[in-house]
């Protein structure tokens, strides 16, 4: 990940330009999928209203719920561990595999294991981390983390995976075939399945009244990690719950078509109990989300469901790229929840977004997710990172336009002597508007002249 | 009757006289009373939109008590218009006058849609035309459907420009795509704002679109600088000088 800010890493990934194109238009192609789904749901905006609701009412009884969910999956045999942030979450899976003699683990997606740098600690303690979701495994192997939270090896073209699986998995040189790659990565990956001595899920809904959890993939991975090895751990975020089983259906229906345009995940998978002879652990982490929780301007961020349709939108995403963000989560909702981790570190990211609105309003829960990018604008500034020049020019322009009579003389130079300077000088370096696009022609009166002309 | 304060966004005044007096020119043929009221300088958006609140708040009092007395703000842009609707409420809420202008603050087509209601104009411009949806009118104000919900299709801007005698329209493969203006983020992420300029300009291009129009001057300032710099076979046009045609 990159230590520069988004424009930076922006400008870097879009100069190839038809690398940059051909990222757009397969990101639009889902885009384009989830709007043929969602336009098919009549009632779909009515869904939406009410995921809103439900998670609206979640969230204001989330000690509630989630006290609830653990008096629950404990009836069920499930044992529940509370973890507060990230080192807590990592040492409590290490504890319970190494309690167990537990040395191959098999994973399936989850972004929650990568905020927390799971993988890395794990293999530091001597266990090995395979991830079995196909995305998630051609970027392990490729050293690199996700780009995208559905479509995680969204950066790499074909070409890209069948160079890294000739590396990695030897297969034939220069064979870049979908189906041939897809077949040796299965094979690959069975082989992992059938040595684990363990596996980890993510959890897409934990279900308050039941004690169980939800997990929705397309390639079965959870439910073949879940089903092998005896153990099984799954890691969620305190804002996964829900409250009944009936709320289930509304999400399941909006999920996988605002993710990738299907009507349904392949797999939908209830998890309520170990398997015979078997261990099953939940893990709930907090890792910051409280702090969001107790923020009335951020708290919808924890409604989001991670179908991650307001990165397909996002028309600077496309652009750009997910490592662009230079945090786990790239899009607006990774803008505002990386604003909201470290500002610090995050403040280039709610800049990057032209708040065109798209992400809020394709959004199936309703995250108000433009308004909070505007919001921790002014967040960057009270911490005092906004751009010191910038900050001045804005300054000084706010004053000016406290005087019409200094607004409107200035005006007037500027229209008068501008016209007159060379190319040279208008076009220099600090005209960054500039740089790729001629600035308008500058005319003789302003509006303000003519109006009182006109009245005379 | 009701008395209409102007409010012409600051960089419209300076740079496009024309398309200004254009917007005052339409109202005033619908009978209409308009005043600009001299004092008036910024709506604030720029400072807002990068996060200043202290300045933001300066000026968005400035407006307030320059504007509170007319019945109807009109204004030539969808984002000012947002701005005042959508981001004063931070700054200005339980003063005086707010929630009138808040209520009564109307981009230009939006009021001759909603308020004037005319049955028929009496423009002719024979050309194939591309709409663009600036964001903060389309998505904001709801100008007109959006492609991201699923509710029955409108757009108010084509209804006004449906009744201009000879005009057709192109149909674009992105019908909404932001055009990366976005006020400082043209400045603060250069590259992503050609970028998605440059894709808008080519959607238009490839639709046979003869003219770009909207109702925020801004994109199209974005964009024309662009069409200059690349000498592209195309033209911007804001919408009040479509519809000002002939007018004196």
């Amino acid at each position: 990940m990159s230590n520069i800010g988004h424009p930076e890493a922006a400008s870097k990934f879009a100069s190839d330009i038809k690398r940059m194109k051909w990222h757009d238009k397969a990101l639009w192609f889902v885009r384009k999928k989830r709007d043929l789904q969602s336009h098919s749901v009549k009632e779909w905006e009515e869904l939406r209203k009410i995921a809103d609701k439900i998670k609206t009412h979640t969230l204001s009884r989330l000690d509630f719920y989630l006290r609830e969910f653990e008096k629950n999956a404990k009836a069920n045999n499930i044992e529940v561990h509370w973890a507060k942030d990230a080192n807590e979450h990592n040492k409590i899976v290490l504890d319970i595999l190494q309690k167990q003699g537990a040395k191959k683990l098999v994973k399936s997606k989850s972004m929650l294991t990568e905020e927390c740098q799971l993988n890395p600690f794990l293999e530091k303690n001597g266990i090995e981390v395979v991830d079995t979701d196909l995305g998630e495994r051609i970027v392990q192997l490729r050293h690199e983390p996700p780009s995208h939270i559905v479509l995680p090896a969204i950066h790499l073209k074909k070409e890209d995976v069948g160079t890294t699986f000739e590396e990695f998995l030897h297969t034939q040189k220069g064979n870049s075939d979908p189906t041939y790659l897809t077949h040796a990565a299965r094979k690959h990956l069975r082989e992992k399945f059938l040595a684990s001595d363990a596996s980890l899920t993510g959890v897409n809904f934990a279900i308050s009244q039941t004690g169980g959890i939800v997990v929705c993939t397309n390639e079965g991975n959870a439910d073949l990690g879940a089903s092998l090895p005896k153990l099984h751990i799954a890691c969620m975020g305190i804002e996964k719950i829900i409250p009944k089983l009936e709320d289930l259906a509304i999400f399941t229906r909006l999920l996988a078509r605002s993710a990738t345009g299907q009507p349904i995940t392949t797999y939908t998978s209830h998890y309520h109990s170990p398997q015979r002879d078997g261990e099953m652990h939940i893990v709930i982490v907090d890792n910051g989300r409280s702090k969001i929780l107790a923020n009335d301007k951020y708290i919808k961020s924890l409604q989001c469901i991670r179908c991650g349709a307001c990165i397909n939108t996002c028309p600077i995403y496309r652009r750009s790229g997910g490592y662009s963000y230079g945090y786990i989560i790239p899009g607006p909702i990774g803008s505002t929840l990386g604003a909201s981790h470290d500002i610090e570190k995050n403040y280039t990211l709610p800049f990057a977004c032209s708040l065109c609105a798209s992400c809020t309003n394709i959004c199936p829960v309703k995250v108000d997710l433009h308004e909070q990018l505007y919001l921790h604008r002014q967040d960057v500034v009270d911490a005092g990172l906004l751009d010191k020049t910038k900050y001045k020019a804005l300054k000084i322009a706010t004053w000016i336009m406290k005087y019409p009579l200094i607004m409107d003389i200035s005006g007037k130079i500027a229209r008068k002597i501008v016209p007159l300077l060379p190319r040279s000088i208008v076009y220099s370096k600090y005209n960054i508007w500039g740089k790729n696009r001629e600035l308008p022609k500058f005319p003789k009166n302003s509006f303000k002249e003519l109006y009182k002309a006109r009245k005379k | 009757m009701y008395k209409i304060g102007l409010f012409i966004p600051c960089f419209m005044n300076e740079l496009y006289p024309k398309a200004s007096m254009d917007t005052l020119k339409i109202l005033e043929s619908f009978g209409l009373e308009v005043e600009y009221p001299m004092e008036q300088t910024c709506c604030g958006q720029p400072q807002a939109n990068t996060g200043c609140a202290k300045e933001t708040s300066i000026l968005a009092k400035r407006f307030l008590e320059i504007f509170k007395k007319y019945d109807y703000i009109v204004a030539p842009s969808g984002s000012c218009v947002s701005m005042v609707r959508y981001n004063y409420k931070q700054f200005l809420e339980g003063l005086d006058g707010f929630e009138h202008i808040q209520k009564n603050t109307y981009e230009l087509i939006e009021f001759i849609h909603d308020i004037v209601k005319p049955e028929k104009l009496n423009v002719s411009f024979p050309h194939k035309v591309g709409i663009h949806n600036s964001c903060h009118g389309h998505r904001e104000l709801g100008l007109a459907s959006m492609s991201e919900k699923n509710v029955e299709p409108f757009s108010k801007i084509k209804d006004i420009l449906d009744m201009v005698d000879g005009i057709t329209f192109s149909k674009l493969e992105r019908n909404d795509e932001c055009c990366g203006f976005g006020g400082t983020f043209a400045i603060t992420e250069e590259a992503m704002s050609i970028a998605m300029g440059k894709a808008r300009i080519q959607d238009h291009i490839d639709a046979g679109s003869e003219y770009i129009t909207g109702v925020d001057m801004s994109c199209l300032m974005h964009m024309q600088g662009l069409i200059d710099r690349e000498k592209l076979p195309i033209k911007t046009i804001y919408i009040a000088q479509i519809l000002s045609k002939g007018l004196k």
